[in-house]
């Protein structure tokens, strides 16, 4: 029951929100978003990790005739991106309140309906409910990116909308063929399908590990999913990137993780060396584009993509540490973009502009937002002691142990990731200031509320992330010798 | 008795106390503060760091001290921990760190008297000796890293210390960067040893070094020295550090000169055992370092800067360290790392009193006639530049003999390029020497008239530097003239399991006195030329209007490797990326992906026109399809 809680409180929530007076919208949803987190909090102190099975189970059949069960629960990896989600929607809430939006009790209740809608996609145990969640979450960034967006949006958004629709539909026929595969009546549920999958022939399996991979893909995205992304990322108003990046790409790599190395085990073992290729092409190729971009929203965006190619690559070596990695580095990612767009969003509403060249010398005028910045970019490049170092570390160590040359290339991200981020904090900060900066203004106690909390949180996981590699490391374990031992009896 | 793990574990949490009291306090503490919280947490390290010192040295032989303070990263059968380790080879790097290190933080209170960003400094040195701190006693190759990491990001700050100026900036981003290259081979080196042996642990892998091939060996070991290449500024990623020289002076001489470059060198040293099981990693090291030894000392010949010439000289000494490691002279190659931290740091440290007391002075040729004006500083000074020299009985003297020993016991070549390498360095120091204090002055009249020597703040630590930079040798006096060597002896259980395995040639004495005798000599007349060039003939370096001959034009310009490394790294890496940008990704891949929108759009189009509401079109059509599978069902 606790889980259905945490799926449909927000959704209440954004109900009652709709009664709500116009300049009350952000205080109610901050209410409300952190009333979700306490909740979620409650969840992670019951949470038993040494136990494998979903826990705070719940399962009733809701349309008998078209086999969907409303089927959820909680395991390690949920509960990890469950916390990410409901950590950041207060943050991303909160830092909303310098903004002005028109209509805000449907700005904010969008974010909570969306919120509703990642928590859904984190816990559903069943195909179709899966799939609903997953593209509930479209709707509600779509029209927060069409009605608040900034220049072309129209265009942009439609292209987003259409490109992942589109990639989605491709996951909701694997789903379906595998549905009349599972015996008797036939089932949606999550166990039935992984082993009405893994049941199949190699290439049928190969082609579901295409089509599911294609939806996930375009998500996170992957290269060369992804230029949907950096205009997207670009016209979005900063709460709507920051719903994006920090926690709606990581459905692509939840999908990957639960929805793809379980289900089709085979198709995976044939085709991921494909997969982690292209994943790792990107981490290089954007990593270069992002060097030559002159606008700090869209470097940002692309920036991500490397990392999330990393990420992806560095878990589909289908091992133990790389697959650990990946659900460390999903929080911490999460974390740094969050930030980043913030202070590229405070540096906008100061000077109307992300293009660095118009920047510079910040840093003068205000030191602390320097300062915060400094850490949010050695987090970005993976300093050791931040929260992107354990996660990179442990991605690359899977991936030299896969194939040393593939690891050596994924490794460049670090001389490339340190090359785009210095030049934008050069750019941007350090050197004397222009006329348009000469009277930056320093953080606000509203901004340091939101940033140094952010700053504690890189440097803490960075330090001693024990207790979040603790939480999804037996559903880890069981997965990946899941994994193994349907492989073995494939043989 | 105070529980010893307590000791090991303060020794760096100290430093880190201190940047933490200072940064966060940043707007409040005044000078006067920050000074003592600074000083007296790496003072504090630097009494620890002595009493464990003593510990082992009343301790039998072999005794190391850990400490294990938590599990850091642990995943899928990989763990790392906070563990230390306190053997003879990371005690006598915890004495140099925070000896060193107090002594020019002491001298920053001087030297950054007034700078508004005081306080922000202190806070960054405190930072930087922590991680130096960690990177010597962390008891993994994770650990080693996470110091290595952060001594650079230190390095980084404060080159980029005056943020204001970009050349200042670009100097601080290339170090970060090229330091990366570096630590991208480190990494994947670490990880290797992971994936042969299971664990970072230096003891675990030690142990079963004999267990793995000699090509992995090979492999690990040459991926840790990329990381030494770019820590240390060994060629081909030097060009970083003289760049670096935009940082505050005692900078220099703390980072870039005593502790920071000689990560590389205590890196391979700890890792000697791998070393020496692969004799074509230990001839990678002593290549790399013989070239870079000769290249740097050439350049540094040419250079007018007071800080460039230390600076390439630092690159050379570094390169003759790696000789003696590359020739599993391991304990030689710290006894020089260790003497060379004194006099480096002392060289540095006086020409940051120059440039003090010059205002910002740094061009030699715009210098002269200083001695009477800065005699502490000319007296340290000069000690200095003997000790680099290798005059005896300055500390220079001891170590670089033992290294050119070694050198020729090897082979006649390789004695032959470092004693070359040592003869230029002892003739561009002594043109150093004279173009700053000695002949008539050359800065303005206004200068001149302002120009006194330094406050007690500096003149100290000098002075201090000054008697290590003479007495340092006396702990490793070769038994050719009558001593024990007894940093050998502390060293023994770091290298005794490799020193088993190379083979050790032993000189005669009196082949020993020999060579000592030919390079004192010519030391000497390497001395005389360089005092009737610029004391007796008053030569004065050209000025940049001056047109140079070809050699002298590409020595001045560093034999233009900036250059180089622009035209076939920077330039193509911005191309590429900028046809990545527009050509790929524009014109190409989001091309096709707008082409496939597109086509169902004009598609669509098309088909719609089919529905045109024509009765009898949609009869012709129907008929038509009619005829269509009709005639196709009879053909098949």
């Amino acid at each position: 029951m606790l889980t259905l809680l945490l799926i449909f409180f927000p959704l209440l929530a954004s109900l009652v929100l709709l009664l709500a007076r116009p300049q009350n919208a952000k205080m109610w949803a901050f209410v409300a978003s952190v009333i979700e987190l306490v909740l979620s909090l409650v969840i992670a102190f019951l949470f038993d990790k040494s136990d494998i099975a979903a826990q705070f189970a719940f399962s009733a059949p809701w349309i008998t005739s078209m086999g969907l069960n409303l089927s959820v629960g909680i395991d390690g990896i949920s509960l990890l991106l469950v916390l990410l989600t409901t950590v950041l929607v207060p943050f991303i809430i909160y830092s909303s309140f310098n903004n002005t939006y028109e209509k805000p009790q449907t700005f904010y209740g969008l974010i909570l309906m969306m919120q509703m809608a990642l928590v859904g996609v984190f816990v559903s145990l069943d195909g179709l409910l899966f799939y609903l969640f997953w593209e509930m979450a479209l709707i509600p960034i779509y029209f927060i990116c069409l009605i608040w967006g900034g220049e072309s949006r129209g265009r942009i958004t439609f292209k987003f909308f259409v490109y992942t629709l589109g990639g989605s539909l491709f996951m909701l026929v694997a789903l379906v063929y595998l549905y009349f595969q599972t015996p008797g009546m036939h089932s949606f549920d999550i166990q039935a399908l992984y082993q009405a999958g893994r049941a199949l022939p190699l290439p049928e399996q190969g082609w579901i590990f295409w089509a599911m991979f294609l939806a996930f893909a375009i998500k996170m995205p992957v290269f060369p999913f992804h230029t949907w992304q950096p205009d997207t990322y670009t016209v979005a108003p900063t709460q709507g990137t920051m719903l994006l990046s920090g926690i709606m790409l990581k459905m692509g790599i939840y999908g990957l993780i639960r929805w793809l190395v379980p289900l089709v085990p085979a198709g995976v073992q044939e085709w991921g060396y494909t997969a982690i290729i292209l994943s790792v092409i990107g981490i290089i190729y954007a990593s270069c584009i992002a060097i030559v971009q002159k606008d700090m929203k869209r470097l940002i965006a692309y920036s991500s993509i490397a990392h999330v190619g990393l990420i992806s690559a560095g878990l589909l070596t289908l091992n133990p540490i790389g697959m650990q990695g990946a659900m460390v580095q999903m929080i911490s990612h999460g974390i740094i973009v969050f930030a980043l767009f913030y202070i590229v969003d405070i540096i906008f509403q100061r000077t109307k502009t992300h293009a660095l060249a118009e920047l510079g010398g910040i840093k003068n005028v205000a030191p602390i937002l320097a300062t915060v910045f400094t850490v949010v970019m050695l987090g970005s490049v993976a300093l050791p002691l931040t929260s992107g170092f354990v996660g990179e570390f442990l991605l690359l160590n899977s991936l030299f142990q896969y194939q040393m040359i593939v690891g050596a290339v994924a490794g460049l991200t670090i001389i490339l990731g340190a090359i785009y981020m210095l030049r934008t904090f050069q750019k941007s900060m350090s050197g004397e200031m222009n006329t348009l900066t000469k009277t930056f203004a320093d953080l606000t106690d509203h901004e340091k509320r939101v940033l140094y909390p952010i700053v504690v949180i890189i440097v803490l996981m960075g330090i001693y992330p024990a207790p979040l590699l603790s939480i999804s490391e037996a559903a880890v374990n069981n997965l990946l010798s899941l994994f193994t031992e349907s492989i073995a009896s494939l043989k | 008795m105070v529980d010893i793990k307590l000791l090991i574990a303060l020794v760096p949490i100290l430093p880190l106390v201190g940047f933490l009291l200072i940064s966060l306090n940043v707007k409040r503490f005044v000078p006067g503060v920050t000074s003592v919280i600074a000083c007296g947490s790496i003072l504090g390290s630097f009494a620890l760091a002595i009493s464990l010192f003593v510990q082992l040295l009343i301790s039998p032989e072999g005794t190391q001290l850990t400490v294990t303070l938590f599990d850091w990263i642990s995943a899928g059968g990989f763990q790392a921990s906070f563990s230390f380790l306190v053997d003879p080879l990371s005690s006598l790097m915890l004495l140099i760190i925070t000896g060193v290190g107090f002594l020019i933080h002491v001298y920053s209170i001087g030297y950054m008297h007034g700078d508004e960003g005081f306080n922000r400094f202190f806070s960054y040195l405190n930072l930087f000796v922590f991680f130096m701190l960690l990177l010597v006693m962390g008891s993994n190759y994770l650990l080693m890293f996470v110091g290595w990491e952060g001594v650079g990001l230190c390095s980084y700050l404060l080159i980029g210390f005056w943020f204001k100026n970009q050349d200042y900036n670009n100097a601080a981003n290339k170090a970060f960067i090229m330091n990366r290259i570096g630590d991208l081979g480190l990494i994947l080196g670490v990880i290797l040893i992971f994936v042969n042996f299971g664990s970072l642990q230096y003891s675990d892998v030690f142990a079963n070094a004999s267990t793995a091939s000699t090509e992995t060996i090979t492999l690990i070991t040459v991926l840790l020295f990329i990381g030494a290449m770019g820590k240390s500024a060994q060629i081909p990623l030097y060009t970083w550090l003289p760049d670096a020289m935009a940082g505050p002076t005692p900078v220099s001489a703390l980072i870039h000169a005593a502790t920071m470059v000689t990560a590389g060198i205590y890196m391979v040293a700890r890792n000697n055992v791998l070393y020496t099981l692969s004799p074509m990693a230990l001839e990678l090291v002593l290549y790399v370092g013989l070239i870079t030894a000769v290249f740097a000392a050439t350049i540094a010949v040419a250079q007018n800067d007071i800080k460039k010439v230390l600076a390439y000289s630092t690159v050379s000494q570094l390169g003759l360290m790696f000789v003696a490691l590359g020739l599993g002279a391991f304990s030689t190659g710290i006894f020089h790392m260790a003497t060379h931290a004194f006099f480096k740091a002392l060289l540095f440290l006086g020409a940051g009193s120059v440039i003090h007391a010059l205002h910002h002075e740094q061009d030699i040729r715009n210098m002269g006639g200083l001695k009477r004006h800065l005699p502490i500083t000319f007296i340290t000074f000069l000690i200095g530049v003997l000790a680099i020299s290798g005059i005896p009985p300055f500390a220079g003297f001891f170590s670089k003999d033992e290294i050119l020993a070694n050198a020729f016991a090897h082979s006649t070549l390789v004695w032959v390029v470092a004693a070359f390498a040592s003869l230029l360095t002892s003739f561009y120091m002594f043109r150093l020497l004279f173009l700053t204090f000695y002949g008539t002055p050359r800065a303005s009249e206004k200068t001149m008239s302002h120009i006194h020597e330094s406050p007690a703040s500096i003149t100290i630590p000098l002075a201090v530097l000054a008697v290590l930079s003479f007495a340092g040798g006396f702990m490793g006096i070769p038994e050719a003239l009558g001593g024990s060597h007894w940093l050998s002896e502390f060293l023994t259980p770091v290298f005794a399991q490799s020193l088993a395995i190379v083979q050790h040639h032993h000189l005669e004495h009196s082949t020993e006195y020999m060579l000592m005798g030919i390079i004192v000599g010519l030391t000497i007349v390497m001395i005389a030329i360089a005092y009737v060039v610029y004391v007796s003939k008053k030569t004065v370096p050209a000025a940049e209007t001056e047109k140079l001959g070809v050699a002298h034009n590409t020595v001045y310009n560093k034999y233009f490797v900036d250059e180089i490394y622009d035209a076939i790294i920077v330039k193509p890496l911005y191309w590429l990326s900028h046809s990545f940008d527009i050509f790929v990704e524009k014109l190409g891949i989001d091309k096709i992906v707008n082409g496939m929108g597109q086509s169902v759009d004009t598609g669509s189009r098309a088909l719609r026109l089919l529905q045109n509401g024509s009765i009898g079109f949609y009869i012709f059509a129907m008929v038509v399809g009619i005829v269509v599978l009709l005639s196709l069902t009879i053909l098949f």
